[in-house]
């Protein structure tokens, strides 16, 4: 490899022989290609044309009344397939296509990555197969249909726990046995080398967006940017356009699930211990042993035992600060969110507002001006959430 | 107990004309009593050396007959501290080289340096993590020099020659040459390219070889002996044994040593 992919010492190669070549191959294409002009402009069109971008950095005047700030939300909800997954599925995807791979295979939780893979598999004319948990198969069974709607074919994985974790270990699996022909298009800014960096690279297109909307809008910096983290590429992409203004607090919010404090959460910063999972170095969920643990939120987004190992470098370094906010106060977020602005956010996205409403609520932060990545919009959750709210529908 | 090293071991095979014949169980695999059998059953019926695998929740390496050997491994109770005493246990009974199978967050949050002494101090004989390509062993590697216990790479057929010669030289005790394109588990045939993978390794390293991933016939075993490979690891076939007989523990043992018997039969009369 050219590079060694390590964030401080957080990420690397943690992964079996067979995959170095194919991690090797992928790091000569990326780095071939993300400076590339044709490639650039075929990504920028499909961007714009396909996906919806640039998107708008919404000035959300009810809420930021409410609250005694200046309240902007970054609207990747209004994106394409309905979240920001599509940057990256676009990148990579066009990546596989310069590369000649003939088939893609992508994970997926609750199936938001899934439907971004397969509608680019779709739009490139690339066979897309996506390994998706039976837990999740069957509570998702609108999403396992759009996905298959788009040409995908979907394989429910029945090892392990049945969920995220376990669908990205398949989905590893399957690309040892094909690395010739096939592109792993992973999600999010995880994995070995050069995935996080790669993953990064396609989502910043959120933070570059953002700062000059910003400035054009205020004519300063934000005072803070809030995002959630999961597997962190929502909140890597915002925060890569803020990263050396020292003075913009960056802020990620993880899944806490019922609580820090209990078994049944997502929070792997906030309640993590360094680790190795799914080919690098970071923060995990685990037992005293090393035994990965299953995750638990309300958001299946956000319902996974690691994290990109670039967070866990940041966190360290004190650069960001991350935060957990539980189940119940995303439900908050998200109520509160579609009644004040007629804004739906996604369960995920939920957690950014609430912590948002929190933060705008200390005294200190008052009248300071505040940036949301509203990740995705809430389509997906309807049933979920009415169910959470006693509402039948 | 003196414990034979891996090199004298193959000595041993090879003046017999025959390769090392190497069969693999998950430690605590249904449960620790029964483990212990199997491996005793092993012993007694040929095994040259054994491949004992600590269980990990997220075997990405395995495919799914491993699997649901370290789900079982695990819900009977299996941790880092018992897999260390199921080695003791061995001990008592075996003197042939043990190689540990993990992947490398069970190294890592034991701690590196006390992984390897705790190994070495059990008899263990080697180590492979099978999520730790070279890149980022430098630490195992040292810790493994330290405890005198050597540390195994695997190689592939996407590995190059040059990246092989690099393998070889941080690799001690044997190279582990991956037989197919994919994750552990029994398969039907065994291809062409893996005896001119053998081939290759031969070409390129100094060190014994031994095949594993896919090997679950003695016809396959009698194949990779004949190629040239000092030896065969055997997982995936047994472990298929354990799968099927759960609830009769004498048929499963009946089974695996008469298995046993037959895959080591088939690494006799290398050269003839």
């Amino acid at each position: 490899m050219i590079s060694d992919g390590k964030f401080g010492k957080y990420g690397g190669i943690f992964v079996p022989e067979l995959l170095i070549p194919a991690l090797e191959e992928l790091e000569r294409a990326f780095l071939k290609y993300k400076d590339d002009k044709k490639f650039n402009q075929e990504l920028d069109y499909y961007l714009k044309e396909f996906a919806g971008r640039p998107t708008a950095l919404y000035y959300a005047k009810n809420l930021s009344e409410k609250l005694g700030c200046k309240i902007y939300l970054k609207r990747e909800d209004m994106l394409h397939t309905g979240a920001h997954k599509i940057n990256n599925t676009l990148g990579q995807g066009l990546l596989a296509k310069y590369m000649g791979k003939k088939r893609i295979v992508a994970e997926t939780g609750a199936g938001q990555h899934g439907i971004a893979t397969a509608v680019v598999g779709s739009l490139l004319g690339i066979p897309v197969e996506v390994y998706m948990g039976l837990e999740d198969v069957e509570r998702q069974k609108l999403n396992v249909f759009r996905m298959e709607l788009s040409g995908a074919h979907v394989l429910p994985v029945k090892t392990g726990s049945r969920t995220l974790k376990d669908a990205i270990n398949d989905a590893f699996r399957d690309w040892v046995a094909t690395v010739d022909s096939t592109h792993y298009l992973i999600g999010s800014t995880m994995g070995p080398h050069p995935y996080p960096t790669m993953v990064k690279h396609f989502q910043s297109v959120i933070g570059r967006e953002t700062r000059d909307e910003i400035l054009e809008k205020e004519g300063k910096l934000p005072d803070a940017v809030i995002a959630c983290v999961g597997g962190g590429s929502n909140a890597m992409g915002i925060f890569s356009g803020f990263i050396d203004d020292k003075e913009v607090e960056l802020i990620g919010v993880e899944g806490g699930g019922d609580g820090v404090d209990t078994d049944r959460t997502g929070a792997t910063l906030c309640k993590g211990t360094e680790g190795i999972l799914h080919g690098s170095f970071s923060f995990v969920l685990q037992n005293y042993d090393g035994q990965i643990s299953e995750a638990h939120s309300v958001s299946a987004g956000l319902d996974y035992p690691g994290v990109g190992p670039e967070h866990a470098y940041l966190k360290v370094i004190g650069r960001t600060n991350y935060e957990a906010i539980t189940n119940i106060e995303a439900l908050e977020g998200f109520e509160l969110l579609s009644k004040y602005e007629g804004i739906i956010p996604a369960l995920e996205s939920s957690h950014a507002v609430a912590y948002a409403v929190k933060y705008a609520k200390m005294p200190e932060n008052k009248g300071k001006t505040i940036v949301i990545n509203l990740s995705g919009r809430g389509d997906k959750d309807m049933f979920l959430a009415a169910r959470e709210m006693g509402v039948d529908v | 107990m003196i414990v034979e090293s891996y090199s004298e071991m193959f000595q041993r095979v090879n003046s017999k004309d025959e390769g090392a014949f190497i069969p693999f169980i998950v430690a605590g695999d249904p449960d620790f009593e029964t483990s212990l059998e199997i491996v005793k059953t092993y012993v007694e019926n040929g095994a040259d050396a054994l491949e004992i695998g600590f269980a990990f929740s997220d075997p990405v390496a395995d495919g799914p007959t491993v699997q649901e050997a370290d789900i079982r491994a695990l819900n009977s109770g299996i941790t880092t501290a018992k897999g260390f005493e199921f080695i003791r246990k061995i001990r008592k009974f075996t003197s042939i080289p043990i190689g540990l199978l993990v992947y490398y967050n069970l190294i890592y949050q034991m701690g590196i340096d006390e992984f390897y002494e705790t190994a070495h101090e059990c008899g263990v004989n080697a180590i492979l993590a099978a999520d730790l390509p070279p890149e980022e062993a430098q630490d195992a590697v040292d810790a493994s020099r330290k405890y005198g216990v050597e540390q195994i790479f695997m190689v592939a057929q996407t590995t190059s020659n040059e990246r092989l010669q690099k393998i070889s030289k941080m690799c001690k005790g044997f190279l582990y040459v991956v037989a197919v394109m994919g994750v552990t588990g029994a398969r039907k045939d065994l291809k062409l390219s893996t005896v001119e993978l053998v081939e290759r390794v031969k070409n390129h390293s100094n060190l014994p070889i031994v095949v594993g991933f896919g090997i679950s016939k003695p016809e396959h075993v009698k194949n990779v002996i004949k190629s040239g490979s000092d030896g065969s690891i055997v997982a995936s076939a047994l472990l298929d044994i354990i799968t099927e007989n759960l609830k009769d523990k004498k048929m499963m043992l009946d089974k695996i040593s008469i298995f046993c018997s037959d895959l080591k039969a088939a690494t006799r009369n290398k050269y003839k």
